[in-house]
């Protein structure tokens, strides 16, 4: 294979010779070779750049877990262009706010999303052009047609490792969702680092169902294609007994997944009791996997390894714990990913002995460029490192390291909740809850739940005379928001407490929340 | 009266309506629309639909069963209540 300086030369690569053949994914029972890959999504290219794409255009994907998502990713970064990947759960006002922030010259999406593309692109003064999968729809081109009619890529398109390969949207403490800025050269690295800690080879099956939109939903797809693997790729995880069979089908070897997910199979497992022997790597991330989570997951999956890892989307993955160390270091996240450095420091920038508790900061490769049009927020990230010119990644979160060097996770120092493996900003929710009519004010907490990790509530409190239900409220949210982030619980109170300043306290509603 | 299945489908309408689009408003919904491409349900939404059809139709729902043809609509989630009625 040749040398992978750019994301896609990975398809390139796994087109080489015999390769062609092989299937590349199988989406929900459908397989797709390695070929089929590269030729739809050299069309899509020539089409993009038929429509305007030139190198280093954004290009919005608002698409589910399906085959048309994976050909317009690649389709993207062979046109020269950055890909977008808007989750399909995304209501009109935030798809427009990304449309708009990332300044996409396309939106690739999916027609039985056009309730909500619809209502964003009316919003909008200069609405990309649409391209649309499934049934035709009036306002947007059809994706199987554009494919089908585009001829291939007549010659590479120019781009170099620094350019920009993807924009993956985050939530931020702030409110508005920000655009993590990604280059070839970061993906490429990351890519290899994961692919060498986990182990993994071309003969792997890699589940995904995760949302690409996710970056390690995502990565799994990249991890798959650098390999020539094949990735069994499914809607969600929404229907578990489905996502089962279709492991047992298709021999899938890698499940990657959120504690939401593993509580719910371990969940399954008490009811009818599972085992997946095919399986040989178990990974975690996005937010701890408890301890005994471990143990049980071993009678379901009794020749895997278990991967406990951590990361941000800022610098993809942060650390990973050797699979063989799990009884040895409970608790621990590992060391960082291989061709990286972590170090604790302490808030006036000092080394923290080991044992104590510092600021996680992250230097390699993987670090991100910055966000996207947010040098404020990028400048409380990415600090000067120790070589000249060189930044490093300021994660803002509390971790200890042992004298071995092992990483333990203590808290964030943001309000963001971690709830189902996604991250909420209570800010968000609370814009929400504070534009409808009725309500006076709110503040959103997490709160810990079995299966969620933690569950949104809001307190609010009602413009007096105002008689909004706690259906009512949540009926507003879910109209606005993505399913995860609607509140669970809406406790209605008549004040909130605040401190000094005169700000609502989120740390005492959860110390003393109101009756 | 519960074995109707246009009964039966009134009542499980009215509580997706209820507690998953937070609505009462009949329109929002159609019988045949996809509860996963509409974004309505995921992976929680699926065992609260579970959990309140094995208390309202005292039906027992397997793991096995909570597949998409089961579930995924109005209508096919009001069959899958009456076929597992008529064989409880």
């Amino acid at each position: 294979m040749p040398a992978q300086r750019l994301l896609h030369d990975s398809l390139l690569g796994a087109c080489e010779g015999e390769g062609a053949t092989k299937t590349a994914v199988i989406v929900e029972g459908h397989a797709r070779s390695y070929g089929e890959l590269l030729d739809a999504a050299s069309r899509l290219a020539s089409a993009l750049r038929a429509r305007g794409v030139q190198r280093g255009d954004r290009v919005a994907i608002y698409m589910d877990n399906t085959w048309p998502c994976v050909v317009a990713i690649f389709a993207t970064l062979l046109a020269g262009g950055a890909f977008l990947i808007v989750n399909p759960q995304t209501k009109a006002d935030k798809l427009a706010f990304i449309l708009d922030d990332s300044g996409a010259r396309v939106l690739l999406t999916d027609a039985h999303l056009a309730r909500e593309y619809r209502a964003a692109l009316d919003d909008m003064s200069d609405p990309p052009p649409v391209v649309a999968s499934g049934v035709a729809m009036p306002e947007a081109e059809s994706f199987d047609d554009v494919v089908a009619s585009a001829a291939p890529l007549d010659a590479r398109v120019p781009v170099i490792p620094p350019d920009l390969a993807a924009l993956i949207y985050t939530s931020g403490s702030t409110g508005n969702p920000k655009g993590v800025m990604q280059t070839h050269q970061a993906m490429v690295f990351a890519c290899g680092s994961l692919v060498e800690y986990l182990r993994l080879g071309a003969g792997d099956r890699i589940l995904c169902a995760l949302p690409l939109a996710f970056d390690y939903g995502l990565y799994q797809l990249l991890m798959s294609v650098r390999l020539g693997a094949t990735l069994v790729l499914e809607r969600s995880f929404t229907f578990p007994a489905q996502v089962f069979a279709r492991m047992r089908e298709t021999g899938v070897t890698v499940f990657p997944g959120v504690p939401t997910v593993f509580a719910m199979l371990l969940a399954a497992h008490g009811r009818e009791a599972l085992s997946f022997p095919d399986v040989t790597r178990v990974t975690n991330t996005a937010a701890a996997l408890p301890d005994d989570f471990a143990v049980r997951l071993r009678e379901v999956f009794p020749n895997a390894l278990i991967y406990k890892m951590y990361g941000l989307t800022e610098c993809k993955r942060v650390s990973y714990l050797e699979p063989e160390l799990i009884d040895a270091k409970p608790g621990s996240v590992g060391k960082a990913i291989p061709g990286t450095e972590i170090y604790l420091l302490s808030p006036d920038g000092h080394a923290v002995p080991a044992g104590e508790v510092g600021i996680l900061h992250v230097r390699g490769p993987h670090v991100m460029l910055g966000y996207w049009n947010r040098p404020d927020l990028t400048d409380l990230m990415l600090k000067p490192g120790k070589l000249p010119g060189e930044r490093v990644l300021c994660t803002q979160d509390h971790f200890r390291m042992d004298e071995e060097g092992f990483l333990y996770f203590v808290g964030r120092t943001d309000d963001i909740i971690k709830t189902r493996g996604e991250k909420v900003s209570p800010v968000e929710v609370e814009n929400v809850l504070h534009a409808l009519p009725g309500v006076r004010e709110a503040a959103v907490v997490g709160v810990p739940d079995d299966v969620l990790g933690q569950a949104i509530r809001a307190y609010v409190v009602l413009t007096p005379g105002a008689t909004l239900s706690e259906r009512e409220i949540r009926a507003g949210c879910a109209v606005r928001l993505e399913n995860f982030m609607v509140p669970r619980d809406i406790v209605l109170c008549s004040d909130l407490p605040r401190t000094a300043t005169g700000k609502v306290s989120r740390k005492a509603l959860l110390e003393n929340p109101p009756a | 009266m519960q074995n109707d299945i246009a009964g039966i489908r009134e009542r499980i309408r009215a509580y997706i309506l209820e507690n998953l689009l937070f609505t009462t408003d009949a329109s929002q919904l159609d019988d045949d629309a996809s509860l996963l491409e509409r974004g309505i349900i995921d992976s929680t939404g699926v065992l609260e639909i579970v959990m309140f059809l094995e208390e309202q139709f005292g039906i027992k729902v397997r793991d096995s069963d909570m597949l998409p043809e089961n579930f995924d609509k109005v209508d096919s989630i009001a069959r899958f209540v009456a076929r597992s009625m008529v064989s409880a």
